[in-house]
């Protein structure tokens, strides 16, 4: 049973009459026969409806499955390789790429960055997702025109950092001076929006391991992102997903970039909290 | 209070699914989440509310329904209970109050309402992530909800 207190979704399960149970399956990933990689872990203390938490990958067909297994196999490993060119490459009126102040080897650099994000910034006084603090690189550093948000740019440039912290568990905080922007997350996703009323948490607590039509509902982590979909052939942005959520949901959406979805990102991110990060994943 | 909407009477000779009287979504009244007059004048048509049952565009019920008279329809969801027949076990104004508004019959439920146009957060203009127009239409219309009521009576026994 998937349920730590029964009592506040009682008259939910009354009104359906069936009790959701938990349909991941028991593969295990292992990336190019090397890196394992944590698709079960117990859930962090500060989840209260769920004992254990799983990645997306254990939600997949065999088949999609096998992408993420290997990396020539892997789609959203194009982007990372034309991220790398990127890395190197000198960009705005300050004559500088990623490299100038990285290092040649994002590898040995970037290691357990993706881990940690979104992550409180002392000196802006914000929480920052990866690609603000990408954006805040380009801008502030290298004297370069910002990515969109979730530009093919951007996400690819996050699959690049994100990869060196493939295998790594996630770990953000949601305490000290984060807490208030965590809580408006958690707000955010138990809220009903739209004219189907609908909440995160309709569709991925209540419902994961339940068929929407032919989708096969996850819990929503977000531990793979940026994912790439074979749905539209491309590599997604985490923000771009939950902006597609919310619309079907019939709803006005949040913008990418917007305090409400960097409130949220922060908020879903945590509910990986151990979780290996397996970024860039593949889903449907 | 049902609001009376003037049509010409050419139109409602030719036409089933016009109707001379439509009650408003402001204007429902639930019984114990029942719904005991029909919300238009016109009888529910079982054959479109078979089509609206399985449309995407419309009620999209098998998203999350299971129901075996539908099977020429793929994928049936697991989200809500099998329909199968639930003609037999709820009236017809019972099934008009949870297809009009399920939140009235079962508190907190994640089914959506279908004839419902206030009240909500964040409401959008469909499916375009765009903000609602002020005067945002139920998802299904006051006939719609009467043809899926009329086949959901026809889901029994035998």
């Amino acid at each position: 049973m998937k349920y730590k207190s029964m009592t506040a979704i009682a008259v939910t399960f009354a009104a359906f009459g069936t009790a959701a149970f938990p349909d991941a399956d028991d593969n295990q990933l292992v990336i190019n026969g090397e890196t394992e990689i944590v698709t079960e872990a117990a859930a962090p203390d500060h989840m209260e409806n769920i004992d254990t938490i799983y990645s997306g990958w254990r939600f997949r067909s065999e088949e999609t499955q096998a992408l993420e297994a290997d990396d020539f196999d892997n789609p959203g490993m194009i982007a990372v390789d034309q991220a790398m060119d990127r890395w190197a490459t000198v960009e705005g009126d300050k004559n500088k790429s990623c490299a100038s102040c990285h290092g040649d080897d994002p590898a040995e650099s970037m290691a357990g960055v993706r881990a940690v994000y979104p992550k409180w910034n002392d000196d802006a006084g914000e929480v920052r997702t990866l690609a603000m603090q990408i954006n805040d690189c380009r801008e502030n550093q290298m004297g370069a025109e910002p990515y969109g948000y979730t530009s093919a740019k951007m996400t690819a440039m996050e699959a690049l950092i994100s990869v060196q912290s493939r295998g790594l568990p996630v770990n953000v905080a949601i305490d000290g001076p984060a807490r208030e922007t965590w809580e408006k997350g958690k707000e955010i996703y138990y809220t009903r929006y739209g004219q189907l009323e609908l909440s995160c948490a309709n569709c991925h607590e209540e419902n994961y391991g339940n068929h929407i039509r032919a989708d096969h509902l996850s819990q929503g982590q977000i531990n793979g992102f940026p994912t790439y979909r074979l749905k539209n052939t491309k590599l997604n942005q985490v923000q771009a997903r939950f902006k597609g959520c919310i619309r079907d949901t019939r709803a006005e959406t949040f913008s990418p970039g917007s305090p409400e979805f960097i409130a949220l990102e922060l908020y879903v991110a945590s509910r990986g909290n151990g979780l290996s990060v397996s970024a860039p994943s593949v889903r449907n | 209070m049902r609001i009376t909407v003037l049509i010409p009477s050419a139109l409602a000779l030719c036409a089933t699914a016009a109707v001379a009287e439509t009650v408003l979504p402001a204007n429902i009244e639930f019984n114990e989440g029942a719904i005991e007059t029909p919300l238009t004048d016109a009888p529910g048509d079982p054959a479109r509310g078979r089509e609206i049952m399985t449309s995407r565009g419309k009620g999209n019920c098998i998203a999350c329904h299971d129901v075996a008279a539908l099977k020429d329809a793929p994928f049936h969801g697991e989200v809500g209970p099998p329909l199968d027949f639930v003609g037999e076990y709820r009236s017809a104004a019972e099934l008009r109050g949870i297809v009009a508004n399920a939140k009235q019959t079962f508190e907190g439920t994640v089914m959506p309402a279908f004839y419902k146009t206030t009240g909500f957060i964040r409401p959008g203009d469909a499916y375009t992530g765009k903000a609602a127009p002020a005067d945002l239409p139920p998802i299904l219309s006051a006939q719609e909800i009467e043809d899926v009521v009329a086949f959901l009576q026809t889901l029994k026994e035998g």
